[in-house]
């Protein structure tokens, strides 16, 4: 879903391509072109781009699991069905952004071993546990809100495929934002029972919201890059002001408060500031020590092993049917 | 709204009870858990909603464990038709009885004696082999069954019908054609459908019963005759079956008594977990 980059960072500006190449390449990018699959493009930027699309693509598949687990307890028959909906729509994107990460030639089943064999990324959001109702509207609002802002940015990336992957999936993803609002709002207005519920929710995932937009921007040395190519226009520390001032008044207004003593309006820069990110917990959460990282990955492997059987029968069913076709 | 004619549910109270064969063993028809059939035509409506309440619940359970993404996405399509399905029916359901239960008060606030699904739908998921062959063998009902009821005196039900029937088909191919690629696809999957196949097909028979509760929904032009349409079910499954090289199991045991509120163990724990929420929040709007 965003930026959480690999730590090993190879040279810039591949050594191996032709230097006139890269060139023009890049005089392209200045220009507002938009690269193609079959153009020629720099070892790295194919390189970055296959990582931050395959990363994308993951978070939406993972990320059907936290609310996943609370579409057979939604408690009414309206809100299953959103909730539902929304699952099979982040399904769909991550079905659409594995065919635009195919483009850059690598086929959807080796990223999918990737993810399974822990050696591609997620985001980390999906790592924490979706605990009681008001988690589920409350990712709504805030995790989908956290990626209508980086991928408003992405729609404007200088790779075609991904950059309208990013104009299709973004407005599905205003669409779910919306009606996580709604039923944070619903619940915000609710019985003290759902209150309690839901400001308990807003506590737990305010901050690993604001951990999705990244490292901070002294600690990304990527991004020069990212942004010289246009695979990115603003940093993570941009993009994290971005949400955290869309969000603080949307918060105010269903009297519901950020778990943020330091948080105040700076008349100055007119921005909210805010309090530190615990960087340690970012760091272990990405590192593989989240509260359900194990979990996620486990119950992704399952149902890729116990589908395997499945999907050999759909092969071999295709390939008898092409044997007949031939013949 | 209501639905401008008097149709079933109104005035024909004497005749339940009183015909067609009692086939809940020893027991008086469809009467087990609501008392009597006071109003057949809500009886009736919960019959259709619930059979797809449950089927649908039981497929959300598949969302995010699918086998392949396009199987996650294609059984949350099938989930979200049957649900919103039986959100219309209970809805309709609740204004027949006229007691002010809204849909989600019928969905979350009943025990599973008063559901009134055909134990078919109520099965746990299994493999995919079970879900696919389940859902295939239900919708091959369910389209025959929906045809006859878009022609429905009770207007209201005929548009749901209408409505359900387009998915309804569409459910049809999918199944059809994924049933047809485990049968026919390789020796493991041929095993496993073919087990599916066997351990669900005795469930299949409690959808062609029919009780004195039909028989009121058929006498008022609301209703279907389950029994006549087993020999169209039996040339759509029987071809199907045969194109996926399976067997058609014989006829034999054959479990029933979902109509009158008797399930297997599974519904109740399927409840336990789909009411939890609702129940620890009466009264809440959510
Ligand atoms: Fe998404
Ligand atoms: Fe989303």
């Amino acid at each position: 879903m965003t930026d959480q980059k690999s730590p090993t960072s190879a040279p810039a500006a591949g050594s191996t391509d032709d230097a006139a190449q890269v060139a023009e390449f890049e005089a392209r990018i200045a220009q507002g072109e938009s690269i193609e699959p079959k153009d020629w493009m720099p070892e790295r930027y194919r390189k970055q781009l296959t990582r931050m699309m395959s990363q994308h693509a993951h978070s939406e598949i993972v990320g059907m699991l936290p609310e996943g687990n609370w579409i057979t307890r939604a408690p009414s028959l309206r809100r299953k069905m959103v909730l539902l909906a929304k699952v099979q729509d982040e399904a769909g994107h991550g079905l659409y952004i594995y065919c635009g990460t195919e483009t850059l030639g690598i086929g959807r089943e080796e990223l999918v071993d990737q993810l399974l064999t822990g050696k591609a990324k997620y985001s980390s959001i999906f790592n924490y546990p979706t605990l009681t109702w008001a988690d589920i509207g409350v990712i709504g609002w805030f995790v989908d809100g956290a990626a209508i802002v980086n991928q408003t940015m992405l729609a404007k990336a200088s790779f075609g495929p991904y950059a309208r992957a990013m104009v299709r999936i973004c407005k599905e993803e205003n669409f779910h934002k919306k009606q996580g609002y709604e039923s944070v709002a619903t619940l915000a207005n609710g019985t003290p029972e759902q209150r309690a519920m839901v400001q308990d929710a807003v506590n737990r995932w305010w901050w690993p919201s604001l951990m999705m937009f990244g490292p901070s921007d002294k600690d990304s040395p990527n991004s020069a890059e990212l942004i010289r190519w246009r695979v990115k226009r603003d940093t993570n520390d941009t993009l994290r002001q971005r949400f955290v001032d869309l969000t603080v008044p949307q918060a105010r207004a269903v009297n519901l408060t950020l778990p943020d003593p330091d948080l105040r309006y700076n008349e100055e820069t007119e921005h909210w500031d805010f309090g530190e990110i615990d960087w340690t917990e970012f760091h272990e959460v990405i590192s593989g020590n989240g509260p359900c990282n194990r979990e996620r990955l486990a119950a992704r492997r399952k149902a890729h092993d116990d589908g395997a059987w499945v999907r050999e029968a759909a092969q071999a069913y295709a390939a008898k049917r092409d044997a007949v076709t031939a013949a | 709204m209501t639905t401008g004619k008097r149709e079933a549910g109104d005035g024909k109270r004497d005749k339940v009870g009183s015909s067609v064969d009692g086939w809940v063993a020893g027991a008086r028809p469809a009467t087990a858990t609501s008392g009597t059939a006071e109003n057949p035509f809500f009886e009736y409506l919960l019959r259709l909603a619930d059979d797809r309440l449950v089927l649908g619940h039981r497929l959300s359970e598949w969302c995010g464990h699918a086998p392949i993404l396009e199987e996650d996405i294609a059984l949350a399509n099938i989930a979200l038709d049957l649900i919103g399905q039986a959100s219309l029916l209970l809805k309709l359901a609740g204004e027949i009885e006229g007691k002010g239960r809204s849909e989600d008060t019928l969905a979350y606030f009943r025990d599973a004696i008063e559901f009134r699904n055909a134990q078919l739908v109520e099965l746990p998921n299994g493999d995919f082999a079970v879900t696919i062959v389940r859902q295939f063998l239900f919708d091959a009902w369910d389209v025959l069954v929906l045809e006859r009821l878009t022609a429905a005196s009770n207007q209201s039900l005929a548009g749901i019908a209408a409505k359900a029937l387009k998915e309804a088909k569409y459910h049809l191919r999918h199944t059809a054609e994924w049933v047809r690629m485990l049968g026919d696809g390789t020796a493991e999957s041929h095993a496993r459908a073919q087990r599916a196949l066997d351990d669900l097909w005795p469930y299949t028979a409690e959808l062609f019963l029919r009780d004195a509760i039909d028989a009121e929904a058929v006498a008022s032009g609301s209703g279907v005759d389950v029994e006549s349409l087993r020999p169209r079910w039996r040339q759509t499954v029987d071809q199907v079956i045969g194109e996926a090289t399976l067997t058609v199991p014989k006829d034999g045991f054959a479990p029933r008594g979902g109509r009158a509120g008797r399930h297997t163990e599974h519904l109740g724990r399927m409840l336990a977990d789909m009411q939890s929420l609702a129940r620890a929040h009466p009264g809440a709007a959510w």
